[in-house]
């Protein structure tokens, strides 16, 4: 079948991006892509600096960090030291993708396949988005949030309102329970919430707690039990619901960076499936548009020449080896699945029963929707891929010597190659088990923090102030035990609270 | 996918990091000044009035969290595997980099610097905050107007210069096509009766008249008087916004580069700080020994002369440049001194003299400052005597670099009246 191209110009036009738009939508609603609405917005490249310093949210309360990450993206940009990524895509409904007025028509077009259809889908299809996210609500909320920061501001200076959120920023990486799933909440039911917090608070203020009788202590010999009775790894909710001197909007502040971590939470765990997934797409949709003779030899020329540098690996021993690229790593995993399942080899028989030979579109639909990073590579990395990448395992102990490479693409080496990259993609591979262990309400009020250790890789420098951030919000002291895999305490911390701060 | 919705943003606001810049630089005000005060010592002393580039060390904004340190073990898969097989062994790279790259980029002595660029104002305001212009007679200034030309659309005359070539061959077109065009129509009218006329006495009329017409076509003048268009400018008035700033410095021998160096350091500061006030400032460089001279910058700076010291020589010299180039109704002029306070023990009286007869009534604003002098010299007794007198004479000493920026912000410093 050959029809005349969309266009044969390199530059865009509203009309010819409402075209392709609606090509590129036929061919997802074809191969069974299932999106939220889109809303595709041209913006300009200093908008999408400031796109970037907000972290990807369209809407966000004031914080100097977000000066320093725009004065940074500004600067880099200025000396031509990088391009802006020519996407950028918000996990809301409808889904934001940006699309820079720089960009040729190609690219423009590849940011809608890549991004409209190919991450918008994800974000709507994959459970950890759609446990730990609310598309609907998140752009309201952010504008509640902003509000209220503003207000905060107003009635308690700015220099108040930067300590709490940049105590708050500092744990921002616990601000998730990992193993309860949220209750959603819209944003109206938010603003609503936190009055009545508000409200409640003032009705229940009371001097009840100290008409208690004090005898208690002294007779019962025993420890008191020990709260909370499980570690907690949720610190904001922690120090949101029991931090003994936060006033009410502390809290609220408190609550809003967990939100918004809460709101990221899937990102970091879904990097190369996600890119993976929206590259795959964007490629293949593309691909089918040329089929189609709807767009130009240039065209794919153009668009190739981008995929091709979105998707290089260098080597290990490559200057510009920052790690496995994750638009590489997914985007040769998700092709590899539709291989396998298209043309499947003995090899892959023997390793995928399940899925070689069976409906392409179905299989990655189905990867896509139920797992993280970690799992989708523990499931899918086949030999075929670890060969081509040519990949390797290392251990690297500091009680040794010599680092050692203990696995490498041979038939002895797939099964522990695939387990170790999915490791990296762990959150216990990047994170640093922190929790709540003990919060000494009875007594001193202090707040003790457990770090079990991972491989016993023991925490970084600044860990000395993070503390004095949590003690901040505590307003207590604030202790930090290292201990061990087998449970022993190695040591402890302890940090002051400076409580002339708190207020 | 009825509902996508394509929307322009492009005329939304572009700066909604403005807030969030203005926030960080607040925060680390202090790092950002200390980071300008090291960095005027690279400049010219007129060259970085646009603000410029600022570091300060990353780890002073870093954003702390919890992460790994270095220490245990962990398994690392990289791509790009030659010629390793299972069990071999490598050395562990130096400074112990592997595996921490991009996860931990706050914890190592990743020390490069966070580098970014303040606008003018922005470098301006926190450089010389909370100092105010000295004796900045406001009355005067907003008096003192100049005229400036302005353009003002166009005229019909005007000199040869301000002829607008394009506009006037425009008006000429379109006057040609206009006073021709009837005349052709009516020639080409004629030629087609020309050509079906058969009546011999006819067309020779019809010849005629083609005749006339032709005449009169190529009477219509390519270019006409008419047609020329002046630009034209108008004169309006403007508030004078231009300084002088006079620099003189004693560059005798006893004035080594190391005190030259706080000399230019502090004529920067003012000529820093007069361009808050001032579009335009023009600097003049004297330099003196037993003579004085008028130089320029890189003469200043850089050539060294022995000798005696004749401190009038500069202050009469920088009274005729006055005289001749910089009348007082239109200039606002500064003056700024550095000298060791070595001079001819007959001189610093004279100088007292210059001072208080020509050179403090035409100046704004006179600063000496004596780079280190280990004991009481006769020109600091003589100069000191004036100042009770003219309170826009000032005086200090600096004996480090250190001390340069305290001093003017000492000799700047608001007064609150």
């Amino acid at each position: 079948m050959t029809r005349t191209p969309i266009s044969t110009e390199s530059d865009w036009d509203f009309e010819t991006l409402e075209r392709f738009e609606q090509e590129l939508g036929r061919l997802a609603a074809e191969c069974r892509l299932d999106t939220y609405p889109n809303q595709l917005e041209i913006i300009s490249s200093e908008q999408m600096m400031d796109a970037y310093a907000f972290t990807g949210l369209p809407v966000n309360y004031t914080h100097w960090s977000f000066g320093k990450h725009f004065i940074a993206t500004e600067q880099n940009y200025r000396q031509g030291q990088m391009g802006l990524a020519y996407e950028m895509v918000i996990n809301s409904n409808p889904c934001i993708s940006y699309l820079m007025e720089e960009n040729t028509l190609t690219m423009q077009a590849l940011v809608i396949a890549h991004a409209a259809f190919g991450h918008n889908s994800f974000f709507k299809g994959n459970y950890l988005f759609r446990t730990w996210t609310n598309a609907e609500d998140i752009v309201d909320y952010m504008v509640f949030a902003r509000d209220y920061v503003t207000e905060c501001e107003r009635r308690h200076g700015e220099r108040a309102v930067e300590q709490v959120l940049d105590a708050c920023h500092a744990l921002m990486n616990y601000g998730v329970d990992s193993c309860r799933r949220p209750v959603h909440r819209s944003a109206a039911s938010e603003r609503e919430r936190q009055q009545a917090r508000e409200a409640e608070f003032q009705a229940r203020f009371n001097d009840l707690w100290r008409t208690l009788p004090k005898e208690e202590q002294k007779d019962g010999r025993q420890a008191p039990p020990r709260f909370p009775a499980e570690p907690q790894e949720n610190l904001l909710y922690f120090i949101e619901k029991q931090a003994p001197h936060l006033d009410t909007w502390q809290r609220e502040l408190v609550r809003i960076v967990r939100k918004v971590a809460q709101y990221f939470f899937p990102q970091r765990q879904t990097k190369v499936m996600n890119e993976g997934w929206a590259t795959f797409w964007h490629y293949t949709l593309l691909n089918r548009l040329f089929d189609e003779g709807l767009v130009t030899p240039g065209f794919m020329l153009e668009f190739l020449e981008s995929h091709t540098s979105v998707t290089f690996q260098p080597g290990f021993e490559d200057r510009r080896y920052r790690g496995i690229n994750p638009y590489a790593l997914g985007f040769a995993m998700m092709r590899d699945i539709q291989r396998i399942c298209e043309a499947p080899d003995e090899e892959d028989r023997r390793w995928f029963p399940d899925i070689a030979g069976s409906d392409w579109v179905g299989t990655l639909d189905f990867a896509m929707r139920n797992f993280k990073d970690e799992s989708f590579i523990a499931q899918y990395l086949s030999p075929k891929l670890i060969r081509q990448f040519r990949l390797f395992a290392i251990l690297d102990d500091d009680t040794r010597d010599e680092i050692e490479v203990t696995a490498i693409h041979d038939d002895a080496g797939y099964a522990e190659v695939r387990r170790r990259l999915a490791q990296q993609y762990a959150m216990t591979h990047y994170t640093p088990d922190i929790q709540v262990w003990r919060a000494d309400l009875r007594g001193d009020r202090s707040l003790t923090l457990r770090h079990t250790r991972h491989h016993r890789r023991p925490l970084g420098g600044t860990t000395d102030e993070v503390l004095r951030h949590a003690a901040l919000l505590w307003g207590r002291d604030v202790k930090l035990e290292e201990v061990s895999e087998a449970g022993e305490v190695l040591h402890t911390r302890t940090v002051k609270a400076a409580l002339d701060d708190a207020a | 996918m009825a509902s996508t919705q394509l929307i322009d943003r492009r005329k939304n606001g572009r700066h909604k990091s403005a807030e969030n810049r203005q926030r960080f630089i607040k925060r680390y005000k202090e790092q950002i000044k200390r980071a300008i005060a090291d960095s005027i010592a690279e400049r010219s002393i007129t060259d970085t009035v646009s603000g410029g580039e600022v570091r300060i060390p990353r780890r002073d904004i870093a954003e702390p969290e919890f992460h790994f340190g270095s220490g245990g073990w962990r398994h690392g898969v990289h791509p790009g595997n030659r010629e390793f097989v299972a069990g071999d062994t490598i050395k562990r790279p130096e400074g112990g980099g592997e595996g921490s790259g991009s996860e931990a980029s706050d914890q190592g002595e990743g020390e490069d610097d966070f580098t970014f660029t303040l606008t003018r104002d922005e470098f301006m305001e926190l450089f010389f905050e909370d100092l105010a212009l000295p004796n900045l007679h406001k009355t005067r200034i907003q008096s003192m107007m100049e005229e400036e030309p302005v353009r003002a659309g166009h005229t019909h005359d005007g000199v040869p210069t301000n002829l607008d070539i394009l506009r006037s061959l425009t008006g000429a077109l379109a006057r040609r096509t206009a006073l021709r065009g009837p005349l052709r129509f009516e020639k080409a009218e004629l030629e087609d009766r020309l050509a079906a006329s058969r009546d011999e006495e006819e067309r020779a009329q019809i010849r005629a008249e083609i005749e006339v017409l032709e005449k009169r076509i190529s009477a219509v003048p390519f270019l006409d008087e008419f047609d020329l268009r002046y630009r034209n400018r108008v004169t309006r008035p403007k508030p004078c916004t231009q300084a002088v700033m006079f620099c003189l410095m004693d560059v005798s021998g006893s004035m080594d580069e190391q005190r030259k160096d706080i000399a230019k350091r502090f004529f920067m500061l003012l000529y820093h700080f007069l361009h808050c006030t001032y579009e335009h400032i023009q600097v003049v460089f004297i330099r003196h020994h037993t003579t004085a001279q008028e130089v320029d910058e890189q003469e200043f700076f850089q050539s060294r002369d022995t000798g005696g010291t004749l401190v009038s020589s500069a202050l009469d010299l920088m009274d005729k440049i006055i005289a001749s180039r910089y009348p007082r109704e239109d200039w606002n002029i500064y003056a700024a001194q550095a000298s060791d306070g070595d001079n001819w023990p007959m001189d610093s009286a004279r100088c007292r003299e210059l001072l208080t007869a020509k050179v403090l009534p035409a100046v704004q604003y006179y600063a000496y400052v004596q780079i280190v002098a280990a004991q009481e010299q006769q020109l600091w007794a003589e100069y000191d005597s004036l100042r009770a007198a003219h309170p826009h004479f000032v005086m200090q000493k600096i004996a480090e670099r250190s001390e340069i920026y305290p001093v003017f912000r000492q000799l700047m410093r608001k007064t609150t009246s």
